[in-house]
């Protein structure tokens, strides 16, 4: 019996109240319950959150391969999407 | 350790596609990977890299791996004869985190598209090794507080600059790894202290650890560099960041005013500081003792790699239990092959 058989999980963990949840590492596990419960051993064993996510790897949709590929280019070329494309007048405030 | 494992990309020579046009592609990849080296980005799994740099990670990260696991051995051999309860709390601790570090790496491993169970099977089968110092077996008490502070110490040496390694899985891993050694390397030193500072008895007891775990200690850090057969490709690929004669010095210079704040000496007649290098010198290290250990006639090797794959056979029944409980109350098991 190995574990290859067990579904990859990945976990996010929240490190606290009022932030979102982060991506942390991943584990192998049979079922989500002690994904949850190693994902707890793993990655909280110093109390570093207070809320725990383990998602099936094979759930994730990710973007190609190549993470600087065309699918990013369309925000490349609009600076204007950005505060400080804008001069303003100096001594203007609150702006 | 990423969101999706290892899937090769490009180099795919299919059926119909010029050879030329195969080797340029080929190239085009080479380049942009030759490129993220350079500018000091990372390399994240799905990128095209290197067939030679996959597999230099991998033999690098599982001997990690390997030795996280195998590490737990030697210390958890006192868990049980701790001198306190506070000392027997901490202990289980550390020897918890190994296991977790082990995780970490065995993870950072697979994005590179190699199992768990296949590097399992290969420490199992003795095809790829471990660090040597836990070859070593641990004697007395004060043999925790020395791995603690000397072999975590150098561990540590080594680790910090992989948290800057060019694969982001593995840099990622050791960032976690480094935050969780410094108390290792802690507790062990408040140990030898307390028994530096304790009876005669005790005392002797410190100086014995540190004496026998000194010199393995240094070989730790690997051959000398011109000896060493990976160190100038794994610079070149920024995996590693400093040659192991650079390591062994820092931790040589580090070690020194730790041993006499200690109150314990270093076994090394030739220990003294150079001024004009601004270092310590030390003596020539026995790496005849290191290739054999390395080799497999050191002194515990037969006992940790047996003790390891009994304890991976003993485990069996707890994974094929938590196996068939998934499958019988989700139908989960078998599901999302990594």
């Amino acid at each position: 019996m190995t574990t290859d058989g067990w579904p990859l999980w990945e976990v996010f963990v929240r490190s606290r109240r009022g932030l979102s949840h982060t991506h942390a590492g991943s584990l192998h596990a049979p079922d989500a319950e002690m994904a949850l419960r190693n994902a707890r051993d793993l990655y909280t064993r110093r109390s570093e959150g207070v809320s725990i996510w383990v998602v099936p790897s094979t759930a994730i949709t990710a973007s190609s391969p190549d993470e600087k590929d065309p699918f990013f280019e369309p925000a490349a070329d609009k600076p204007y999407r950005h505060p400080t494309f804008y001069e303003i007048p100096e001594g203007v405030k609150h702006l | 350790m990423t969101a999706v494992t290892a899937a090769t990309t490009g180099t795919t020579g299919a059926p119909g596609v010029s050879d030329t046009a195969v080797a340029a592609e080929q190239a085009a990849y080479e380049a942009v990977f030759d490129a993220a080296v350079a500018a000091d980005e990372r390399i994240e799994p799905r990128d095209w890299m290197p067939e030679a740099y996959r597999a230099s990670l991998v033999r690098q990260i599982a001997q990690h791996a390997h030795s996280e696991i195998i590490g737990m051995q030697p210390e958890a051999n006192w868990i049980t004869r701790a001198p306190s309860l506070r000392r027997k709390a901490i202990l289980m601790a550390k020897v918890q985190d190994e296991a977790g570090h082990g995780l970490y790496l065995y993870s950072a491993a697979e994005t590179l598209g190699t199992s768990r169970d296949e590097l399992l099977d290969k420490l199992h089968s003795g095809r790829q090794k471990y660090s040597s110092i836990f070859n070593y077996p641990t004697l007395t008490w004060a043999d925790v507080g020395a791995i603690g502070w000397l072999v975590d110490g150098a561990a540590i040496t080594n680790q910090v600059p992989l948290c800057r390694c060019s694969y982001g899985p593995y840099a990622r891993a050791m960032v976690r790894v480094c935050k969780e050694e410094s108390f290792h390397q802690r507790q062990g030193y408040e140990a030898l202290l307390a028994l530096s500072n304790g009876t005669e008895a005790q005392h002797a007891m410190a100086q014995d650890a540190v004496n026998r775990w000194w010199w393995p200690s240094l070989m730790m850090f690997g051959p000398p560099d011109d000896e060493s057969t990976h160190t100038a490709q794994a610079m070149a690929w920024k995996i590693k960041r400093h040659t192991n004669d650079e390591l062994r010095q820092r931790f040589v210079d580090i070690a020194v005013p730790q041993a006499e704040a200690l109150g314990l000496t270093l076994p090394d007649p030739d220990l003294r500081w150079n001024e004009e290098r601004g270092h310590y010198d030390f003596g020539p290290i026995d790496w005849t003792e290191f290739w054999a250990v390395l080799k497999g006639n050191g002194p515990c090797n037969d006992q940790r790699l047996s003790k390891r794959r009994q304890a991976h056979e003993d485990g069996a029944w707890v994974r094929e239990a938590a196996a068939a409980y998934a499958e019988k109350h989700t139908g989960q098991h078998g599901e999302g092959q990594a």
